[in-house]
């Protein structure tokens, strides 16, 4: 498939993260999502080197009405209001590009003028509801009844196919067939996340793991285990896109948007995707490929999704890392992906170690290497070069987007 | 032994759309939406052929037989009482790219392997008939008769 428009420069180029921030991340925080929003928020606003009055556009994952147990985090409107913005541009939703799209949106938006400023967020606060509320099951033994149920969950529920890890298992049980991946292997990704969980303060999980820890967990769903699966937690992250004109103004490297995937070519939808083996990542890594010059050899860091760690498997291919089936193989002993490695991965210790920040904490960490800024954990290249290219991917199954991030504007 | 799947079925409301696939399994056969221009099989059912944009679609019935494409033994409690139960995307032979989530009923983990024929079965709870399959041994054998 050819790009749409062979020849233009791709518009997200015109757009830039002048600044990002964090709030506290934990298991159990116990403050509002809203609170945890602000905190990032004028963090982000700060390190842009901005003021609340710049910000002229709002951006967010999931939106309104995305559902409960800490999953959504506040809307557009609770944050608009709370921090007294004036917008020229706002946007809100689940639906697009993995949890990205609120940052690819708000990259649209600057390059077509609709806002110079946008702040974009994501907030989750599932630590505390599981530990508020229980963990919760479904159906349990409350009394009245059982709702029934319509839409894509009707053709798994009835099954017991209830959760993302039961569908991510079955990738991850074809891919064992189709190319020889081992749990050995998948467990490298679990390892080194956690390995770099180590040097991330706000990491949840930090104490090492060894691959017989990792061996040893209790089964979750064949074959993933309890660490093959991400940790909820409480947290905001946020970042500022801007226009790239105001790159030379800031006091740290502005971190270009060299190119985003957005594609989704297959059935939007879990069991129907055509290649079981990679679903939406295929689609979004090509797309992405396709408007820029830059090649996979040029990425010095990937911060790619692990909600499951199979999911970073599926990237490793989808984003060209590897050849098709390969992945088990490069990840094999972990050295490449370690931070002294080939492509150092999911520096921050990704969402198995650091906590679900749901895609956020990985565009988060791209820009701490780019900046140079990671300290203990900052990715050296060769003769002490600092990272100058990052892939960033979110989502995993049918859901997927992904963007190549710059060292400064090119 | 695993359990022929949770411990509770949550079950898919019989709207108009969907209650052929739903109850289809009350006379013993599973029926899928198919176009009557193209004879594309349509899953989950719409109101158009995604390959020829006909609407003249209804529900057929088609032999039962697929594959397992792949499958997970689930050992968490998502669902509270639940013994470990086997999912699987199992392909139907009339058209492998649609397939079905379902238990595999009838087997054990063990003996579970990809590319395995397997056979539709039902599982009847209040007004559904769930497709769930089961191992089928005449195509295991090349004696059966079907594709």
């Amino acid at each position: 498939m050819t790009p749409p428009h062979p020849g233009q420069e791709p518009l997200e180029r015109r757009a830039i993260i002048s600044g990002i921030g964090q709030s506290d991340v934990g298991r159990r925080l116990g403050r509002s999502d809203l609170d945890l929003t602000v905190e990032a928020a004028l963090a982000a606003i700060t390190d842009a080197g901005l003021r609340r009055d710049d910000i002229d556009g709002l951006s967010t994952y999931p939106g309104m009405g995305a559902g409960t147990g800490g999953f959504a985090g506040p809307t557009s409107p609770e944050v608009q209001d709370a921090l007294g913005l004036s917008l020229n541009w706002h946007d809100g939703g689940g639906e697009g590009a993995g949890q990205m799209r609120a940052v690819i949106s708000a990259v649209l938006a600057v390059a077509a003028g609709l806002a110079r400023h946008v702040l974009v967020y994501r907030t989750v606060t599932e630590g505390t509801a599981q530990g508020t509320g229980g963990r919760q099951g479904i159906g349990g033994t409350g009394g009245g009844g059982v709702p029934r149920f319509g839409g894509f969950m009707q053709w798994s529920l009835p099954f017991g196919a209830v959760s993302a890890a039961n569908w991510l298992a079955m990738v991850a049980q074809r891919r064992m067939h189709d190319f020889g991946l081992t749990r050995e292997q998948m467990g490298q990704i679990a390892i080194n996340n956690r390995r770099n969980a180590g040097l991330n303060p706000k990491a949840i999980y930090r104490d090492p793991m060894t691959m017989e820890d990792y061996l040893a967990a209790r089964m979750i769903t064949t074959p993933l285990c309890l660490f093959d699966c991400d940790a909820p937690c409480d947290g905001s992250t946020t970042v500022i896109v801007s226009h790239r004109d105001v790159a030379n103004d800031l006091d740290h490297p502005a971190v270009g948007v060299n190119a985003v995937g957005t594609a989704l070519r297959g059935r939007p939808s879990w069991d129907q995707f055509d290649d079981i083996t990679s679903m939406a990542a295929r689609d979004a890594g090509a797309s992405m490929w396709e408007r820029t010059e830059l090649t996979p050899a040029d990425v010095d860091t990937a911060q790619l999704y692990d909600g499951f760690s199979i999911l970073s498997i599926v990237w490793l291919e989808a984003l060209g890392f590897c050849g098709r089936g390969e992945s088990g193989a490069f990840i094999e002993g972990g050295a490449n992906i370690a931070r002294d490695g080939l492509l150092p991965l999911n520096t921050a210790g990704g969402q198995l170690s650091g906590g679900r920040l749901h895609g956020f904490g990985l565009i988060h960490e791209a820009c701490v290497q780019l900046r140079g800024e990671g300290g203990e954990r900052q990715v050296e290249r060769a003769r002490g070069r600092l990272p100058e290219v990052a892939a960033v991917a979110n989502g995993g199954g049918p859901i997927a987007g992904t963007m190549l991030l710059t060292r400064g504007v090119r | 032994m695993v359990a022929n799947g949770p411990m509770l079925r949550l079950l898919p409301r019989l709207s108009d759309d969907v209650a052929f696939f739903w109850t289809s399994g009350a006379e013993d056969v599973l029926r899928l939406q198919r176009c009557h221009a193209c004879g594309f099989l349509i899953h989950p059912p719409g109101p158009v052929c995604p390959c020829c944009l006909s609407r003249d679609l209804g529900p057929h019935e088609v032999s039962g037989r697929g594959h397992v494409e792949t499958y997970t033994v689930n050992h968490q409690q998502w669902i509270p009482g639940s013994e470990p139960y086997i999912i699987a995307w199992v392909s139907i032979d009339e058209q492998p790219d649609v397939r079905l989530t379902a238990n595999l009923v009838g087997v054990e983990p063990d003996d579970v392997h990809i590319g395995m024929p397997v056979r539709v079965v039902f599982e009847h709870v209040e007004d559904v008939w769930l497709p769930l399959f089961t191992p089928d041994d005449e195509a295991a054998t090349g004696s059966g008769s079907g594709s």
